[in-house]
């Protein structure tokens, strides 16, 4: 014990360039031990390189300089490659997003966490072996000995997690680098893995958190460092910066929260769409809710009646769908919510015909769905939209967006359903793009050099280019920034007010499926467990495990 | 210690791989049957008459009763299908019959010849692997001039002819510093010239699919994550990315070494060594229609049994291989 302990990390005036130009400019930060210091901003914002330059980790073609950089009171800020490479893993460890990637996956969690014991310490192979297993212990994984055998891609992603935790606190070093830990996680997991990082900091380890969500590092962090073109903007502890925020960036941070906030009130700062208003912008929208007449409450324009759907597995069948039965009116927003694995997307994929159900029926509008041969199909196909996670898998790289949308509505001039039946595409491709609020330029940019949200916009728009009644959204906002994501619901907000679409909204994060949908359905292992009116179900569960979602989810924690 | 799992998932692996091995080798025996069927009609396409090549070859003064005798002893007057079926019933007994020019059974004619090749071929095999590796892991990660010269070796080594190769390696080191034996002497400087032959331009080619997989590979996080725990550049190649950029590869080198046996009947012609090279082109010029077939088969055949191996090396390499079969 000492009596004043050096702080964890000690970081003055820190700058990062690459080429000619500065992406972090002078970031001072102090870590003490046992201390969680949050660093939040979006994608491109110079956190994730501020996070690497820590640990001298940069880049090949960057300029790492700092007044001081001291980690655990030794002064790294002009060290060699070779030292920086003694003090990795022994004063500060990083964890990484992605763990199926941040793994190697062609050697077992073992030897990966085994990696920091052999390289700085000497250690006989009996005593690394048992130090492997206690860390696997420590950091909660169930069954040690077998899970050191396994590699990454056979373990579920929260257990790839722990894992990496395991492999970066081997050492225990005083510093502990955590960017975006649980982004591609499910909330119940994202809980847990917070949870075992607070207890690594309650320890005596000094946590740099690094997330583009708010409520994700409200629930840990001590102070925060809002962090927006390579600069800190703001700091202060947490109740400070949430409660009154100074800038304007940092209100747009929280503002973009979708969890509690009620639907239609607008997430992001873009105003509502101007064709639709004619007045003074609306604060609250009025989405059509023609489900709340009992006149035209008759005939849902989607219904699923008892899905069941299984698939084949060595021993037997695994049953993705399990006697679920939903129903979707116009204009109204159902949400489909569930940790991954639990049936989602086979949900939407059975929705869409794209798979054939063992038992039950799908109904489109009132007719037979599921059961038509594809040729049947066809004809009504255009008048169901998809967009999902990833839409840079669904466009062909090497077109540019005008000839994507253009092909969209090409085809859905074939069906005979385009909003404008001849002509040249190309007026019809700039109206879309302009619904969904991309410049018209966008239509000569190649889908690789758009940013995430652009792409779900030109989504949205290949999407529209059907004039669909249905949209099916599966994940659609999981990839991005909050900030983003908030305006991507907006915009869907908008579009469905506009065009009194039907939305069936996927998603593992409860608090945009809250703020999306009128009704909701929680699913798990394949069965549907609680359904109902989306205020009710989210403020009142009535099943335990709706109960448990819920107190996982992320929120500002003020 | 659990006492199932690492049983358990030992004992599914082996299943796999017994259920793997069962389709390959009934793989193996339809290409078998359907190189042998090609071998044998194409081979009746070739003008000609055996018998004259069975009696000395062409120009030889043969009777007419020798010929008709000939004809009869080997079965050439019987229908071209009876044929067929009496080949394919040899075949299945491992009788390759005998050679019309040598008169000696095509069996042991091949076995004697077998081991100079397939020597000369895996050692060609091995030094491309270590030279494309080497210039693999030289040009990658040490900037764009060197990424450069690299790319421009591998496409310039990749491309080069064999016949030419061996001229300039010949002109250079035997003719002109005296180093090396211009023929192959059967003692180990006589392999050299004919394996570096046959191995730069096949390292040329593995160097550019493997320098595209470490790139690939050196991308990765877990290459971030590695050496935020201290690895050094060396251990971040041993440990990790040479691993990955070699799956590629030995998917590869079934097909390499089938192109190596082929190459190798320029490369034992040009450096007058004996192996099955010089024999196949020696009996196709003598129309010794046994011999042909035999090494047709036999070249076949080790093409199957590489193409085993190297799904079988793969798998090892790669877990994930094992791992999706089993699922």
């Amino acid at each position: 014990m000492t009596n004043t302990p050096a702080p964890a990390l000690e970081v003055a005036q820190l700058r990062v360039g690459f080429g000619g130009t500065d992406v972090v400019h002078g970031i001072d930060l102090t870590i003490m031990p046992g201390e969680c210091v949050a660093i939040v901003g979006e994608s491109g914002s110079g956190k994730s390189v501020t996070a690497r330059a820590l640990l001298g980790m940069a880049g090949a073609d960057s300029r790492t300089s700092a007044e001081h950089l001291r980690i655990d009171g030794l002064d790294l800020g002009a060290a060699s490659e070779r030292e920086w490479r003694r003090e990795r893993g022994r004063r500060a460890g990083l964890i990484l997003q992605d763990a199926l990637g941040s793994l190697d996956p062609l050697r077992t969690v073992g030897r990966e966490i085994e990696d920091p014991l052999r390289i700085h310490l000497r250690l006989p192979a009996s005593e690394r072996r048992a130090r492997v297993l206690r860390l696997l212990a420590d950091v909660g994984m169930p069954d040690p000995v077998s899970a050191v055998r396994r590699r990454s891609g056979e373990l579920s992603g929260g257990l790839r997690q722990r894992a990496l935790i395991a492999a970066a606190i081997a050492l225990d070093p005083p510093l502990l680098i955590a960017d975006e830990p649980t982004t591609a996680l499910d909330v119940t997991v994202q809980a847990r893995i917070l949870a075992l990082l607070d207890e690594i900091r309650e320890r005596g380890t000094g946590v740099l958190l690094i997330s583009h969500d708010l409520a994700v590092v409200s629930r840990m962090a001590d102070r925060i460092l809002v962090m927006r073109e390579g600069r800190i903007i703001e700091q202060g502890s947490t109740g400070e910066v949430l409660e009154a925020p100074r800038e304007d960036y940092t209100r747009s941070l929280i503002a973009a929260v979708p969890a509690e906030v009620p639907r239609g009130v607008r997430l992001s700062a873009t105003p509502m769409r101007p064709a639709t208003q004619s007045g003074a912008l609306p604060t609250i929208s009025s989405p059509l809710r023609p489900s709340h007449d009992p006149a035209i409450r008759t005939t849902p324009l989607l219904e699923l009646s008892h899905l069941t759907k299984t698939f084949a597995v060595p021993g037997g069948r695994f049953t993705a769908v399990d006697d679920v039965s939903l129903s979707l009116h116009r204009g109204e927003t159902l949400g489909l919510v569930g940790e991954s694995g639990s049936g989602k997307t086979t949900v939407a994929r059975l929705a869409l015909a794209l798979t054939t159900p063992d038992s039950g029926s799908v109904r489109f509008d009132g007719e037979e769905w599921s059961a038509l041969d594809e040729r049947q199909r066809r004809p009504t196909r255009h008048r169901i939209g998809a967009i999902y996670q990833d839409p840079l898998g669904s466009f062909d790289p090497r077109w540019n967006v005008g000839r994507l949308l253009a092909d969209a509505v090409r085809g859905a001039r074939e069906a005979g359903t385009s909003d404008v039946s001849a002509g040249p595409t190309a007026p019809v491709v700039a109206v879309l793009l302009d619904q969904v609020g991309l410049a018209a330029s966008v239509a000569d940019r190649k889908p690789m050099t758009l940013s995430g949200g652009q792409r779900q916009r030109v989504a949205i728009a290949r999407a529209l280019a059907g004039s669909p009644e249905l949209l099916i959204c599966d994940e659609p906002v999981s990839a991005l920034d909050v900030t983003i994501q908030a305006q991507i619901l907006d915009l869907l907000d908008d579009i469905q007010r506009e065009r009194g679409l039907a939305l069936l909204f996927i998603s593992h994060d409860l608090g945009v499926v809250h703020h999306m949908a009128d009704h909701v359905a929680v699913m798990r292992a394949g069965r549907i467990v609680e359904s109902g009116d989306a205020g009710r179900v989210f403020t009142q569960p009535g099943h335990p495990y709706t109960a448990q979602l819920v107190a996982d989810s992320p929120r500002l924690a003020t | 210690m659990t006492p199932g799992s690492p049983t358990e998932q030992r004992r599914s692996f082996g299943g796999a791989t017994l259920r793997r091995a069962g389709l390959l080798v009934a793989g193996a025996v339809f290409v078998l049957w359907a190189v042998a069927t090609l071998t044998f009609f194409a081979i009746r396409l070739i003008p000609g008459d055996p018998a004259q090549a069975i009696l000395g070859g062409p120009g030889s003064q043969a009777s007419q009763e020798a010929l008709d005798q000939v004809r009869s002893d080997y079965g050439l007057d019987q229908p071209l299908i009876v044929q067929y079926f009496a080949m394919l019933g040899r075949l299945l007994t491992g009788d390759l019959g005998v050679s019309y020019a040598l008169k000696l059974p095509v069996a042991d004619l091949l076995a004697a010849q077998l081991g100079g090749t397939l020597l000369l071929s895996a050692l060609s095999l091995v030094l491309a692997w270590v030279l494309a590796l080497g210039l693999a892991i030289w040009s990658t990660g040490r900037g764009r001039i060197a990424s450069a010269v690299g790319e421009g070796i591998e496409i310039t080594t990749a491309a080069l002819p064999h016949f030419w190769l061996a001229a300039v390696l010949i002109a250079v080191f035997s003719v002109a510093l005296d180093w090396l034996p211009p023929v192959a002497t059967g003692t180990p400087a006589g392999f050299v010239l004919p394996v570096v032959t046959l191995a730069i331009p096949l390292a040329g080619f593995l160097a550019q699919v493997m320098r595209d997989s470490l790139l690939d590979a050196m991308q990765q996080p877990f290459v971030v994550s590695a050496r935020a725990r201290g690895e050094s550049a060396v251990g971040l190649r041993v440990r990790h990315t040479i691993r990955h950029a070699s799956l590629p590869a030995i998917s590869l080198s079934g097909w390499a070494l089938g192109w190596l046996l082929s190459g190798a009947v320029v490369v034992e012609t040009i450096f007058a060594m004996p192996g099955l090279g010089r024999t196949l082109l020696q009996a196709v010029t003598l129309r010794d229609i046994p011999v042909v077939t035999g090494v047709v088969l036999l070249v076949a055949l080790v093409y199957v049994l590489m193409t085993v191996l190297t799904d079988l090396a793969a798998r090892i390499a790669d877990p994930r291989l094992r791992q999706e079969s089993g699922r």
